[in-house]
């Protein structure tokens, strides 16, 4: 169940690349577990470490200060390509509370949602604008406002972001989801009931 | 007159549990499919807040991802490989849902056997934890990944959250020339719109060049809609997948049978239905397409040279395109046709199907691989590998050097056993190039089946319709 969420102040680190893909959030051997905790280590796995797993130099998460990073500046189509939720869990295992993106791929943007990740849509003038600044100025930190929907840059610029609302408040309250669907009981039984009459073959199947 | 639907219109509706108020809906999930990687965690969940799996009886499982393709397998594959399976299999044993097993012959890649069982059906909701769940859209059925939370959400609700997509048909006209497949029919669609071209879209795929392909060849289409970002694509039901599933396992039989085929005829978008983006795209010249880089989308022609990013004129996508080169080892201007591998891939639940193997076996027939090359054939399914060798195929692939290998995933998730070393160029019918998709450091060249055999002989790409019997 995600904890509430409603503002995030942190470093944030430059990652401008676009369709940054799921596998290489987490690369696949690092999914080789049944646990969702621990997986900070394989964030970003191939970039920051080296085939004898010394961390390169030149990755931006292994920098001081991003190494210490909330927010993530990522690319258009971020999270695209697998499902796989372990992408969320290793970022928030690493520390991040907040990426913020032109775009996101859907199903990764469902697994913010289901994490309490906060997955923030800026546009591209914007998102440039931010890697600039902290670039200029790695150790100064930015703020998310999730309450008020507005980023706070560094430098001071404010940035107003638009998120649907269903969304904002499951952040700002850690929603209990399926607590919440499951109050919808009644509505199930008798939609099943229907169906089964109007669609016998999707409820009644045959023994293999 | 009541207003035109969409098939996908059309779906949502019968599915609607409950409306949350706020433009979200509870959706009615009438199949659920779970494997190895994604429902451990899920599992964990509900049982730590002491829920119940509500319906077990629309719940399957099977273990693809990590299992050993090696013949004579055992639970034994990777490390940490195990625990996942026996975490699988005790779940499901506590949970009174069906699972195919390691050893049962409806064992294999979740959406080669969701399909082959029918388990899938047309006008169906069907979800699992795993992004390449748009295949089943192929029988009329809305499918589609979800994370391991929402797997969680369906095993204890059976409904999933969603908000209604915008939908997007892509129309394929013209007539397909001989050697070219399904395969390079969406390889060329994603490198048009591009890998977030369809980001959020409910897709439907339409058109005379849909409506004559095969029931196997309509799954590589839609097998590949996560690849244009899309929720889930799917192809309206017809004559070809009422044929292609009557006498499945688990799909309807007898009265019921006529029943739903009835039913099912009804869901075909009316004419005049609106669709918020249309796309038509002509195969009618198109060619054997192939990867150069480090994205779906980055596919050309074979007869055609890598791209140069200095002529593009987007500064990201020339970044995207430098970097994409440097990881692929290649030069703008040089002909993808003749480039050199090492390991040919035939596999994935994009090309695993029987179809599939028949094509690249017609390429392999009394030829043999070429030296120093490795190639694998993994069957998508074990009822595939049990037809493709009552066929004699597995003898064409064993005499032409391939290993043939137990049903999974295999190459394509690159989280067993299998895998392209650091370095190496594999041509591969799976569904991802990205950066070690198929192990740190590995280039991956995606192709149809009949290109990756033809690849594997002459130990290069080649244009596999200038090749004897490839055509």
């Amino acid at each position: 169940m995600p904890e509430p969420v409603n503002r995030i102040t942190g470093i944030a680190a430059p990652l401008p690349r676009a369709n940054v893909d799921t596998d290489a959030i987490i690369p696949k051997a690092h999914l080789l577990t049944i646990h969702r905790s621990g997986l900070g280590a394989g964030l970003f796995s191939e970039w920051r470490f080296d085939d004898d797993g010394r961390e390169r130099p030149d990755s931006v998460l292994n920098q001081v200060p991003w190494r210490e990073a909330k927010i993530l500046l990522a690319g258009e189509n971020f999270g695209c390509g697998s499902s796989r939720e372990h992408a969320v869990w290793s970022l928030m295992d690493f520390g991040i509370r907040c990426v913020i993106a032109p775009s996101f791929a859907s199903i990764f943007h469902e697994n913010c949602q289901k994490n309490g990740l906060a997955a923030v849509t800026l546009d591209e003038a914007v998102l440039a604008h931010l890697v600039a600044v902290v670039q200029a100025t790695p150790a100064a930190t930015m703020t998310v406002d999730i309450e008020a929907c507005r980023v706070t840059a560094p430098d001071g610029r404010e940035f107003p972001f638009t998120m649907d609302a269903a969304r904002r408040q499951a952040l700002l309250e850690g929603l209990d989801e399926i607590g919440a669907s499951l109050r919808h009981d009644a509505a199930m039984a008798a939609f099943e009931a229907r169906d089964r009459a109007q669609r016998p073959w999707i409820h009644a199947l045959p023994t293999a | 007159m009541t207003t035109p639907r969409s098939i996908i219109d059309k779906i949502w509706d019968q599915h609607v549990v409950a409306d949350l108020g706020d433009g979200r809906v509870l959706l009615h999930i009438d199949r659920h499919m779970l494997h190895e990687v994604t429902s451990p965690q899920a599992y964990a969940g509900l049982a730590a807040a002491g829920r119940r799996l509500r319906r077990p009886d629309l719940t399957f499982a099977t273990a693809d991802h990590i299992v050993s393709t090696e013949n004579g397998r055992t639970d034994d594959t990777v490390p940490g490989g195990p625990e996942m399976i026996r975490a699988l299999r005790a779940n499901a044993e506590s949970t009174g849902v069906a699972l195919f097993d390691l050893g049962d012959i409806r064992q294999g890649i979740v959406h080669v056997i969701a399909p082959e069982l029918g388990i899938a059906l047309p006008g169906a909701t069907l979800v699992c934890g795993d992004s390449h769940t748009s295949t089943v859209g192929a029988l009329g059925a809305m499918a589609w990944g979800i994370g391991t939370s929402e797997v969680e959400h369906v095993m204890a609700t059976q409904t999933a959250i969603l908000r209604r997509p915008p939908t997007m048909r892509i129309t394929f006209t013209g007539t397909r020339p001989a050697g070219v497949s399904a395969k390079d029919m969406v390889l060329k669609l994603i490198a048009t719109i591009g890998t977030a071209g369809a980001t959020g879209y409910g897709v439907e795929y339409a058109g005379p060049a849909i409506r004559a392909l095969s029931m196997e060849e309509r799954m590589t289409v839609c097998n590949m809609s996560v690849e244009l970002g899309a929720r889930f694509g799917l192809i309206a039901p017809d004559a070809v997948t009422f044929a292609y599933l009557q006498g499945r396992p688990f799909a309807p039989a007898g009265d019921l049978w006529e029943r739903a085929v009835e039913a099912w005829r009804a869901l075909a978008s009316d004419p005049g239905a609106r669709f918020d983006a249309e796309i038509e795209l002509d195969v009618s010249s198109l060619t054997p397409q192939v990867s150069w880089g480090t994205s779906p989308q980055d596919c050309i022609g074979v007869g055609e040279t890598v791209p140069d990013p200095e002529r593009e004129a987007d500064p990201k996508r020339r970044q995207a395109m430098r970097r994409a080169l440097d990881y692929i080892g290649l030069e703008p201007g040089t002909p993808i046709r003749d480039l050199p591998v090492d390991m040919v891939f035939i596999g994935s639940c994009t090309n695993s199907r029987i179809e599939d193997l028949r094509a690249a076996a017609a390429v392999l027939k009394g030829r043999r691989v070429a030296a120093g090359l490795r190639a694998l054939v993994v069957p998508g399914s074990g009822q595939v590998r049990r037809q493709a060798e009552a066929e004699g195929l597995d003898r064409v692939f064993t005499a032409a050097g391939f290993e043939w290998r137990e049903p999974g995933c295999s190459m394509c998730a690159g989280m067993n056993a299998d895998r392209v070393p650091p370095g190496k160029r594999c041509v591969a019918t799976s569904n991802r190039n990205f950066e070690g998709r198929q192990g740190p450091g590995a280039r991956t060249h995606l192709a149809s089946p009949a290109t990756a055999a033809a690849a594997a002989v002459a130990g290069r790409i080649v244009d596999v319709r200038s090749f004897e019997g490839g055509a």
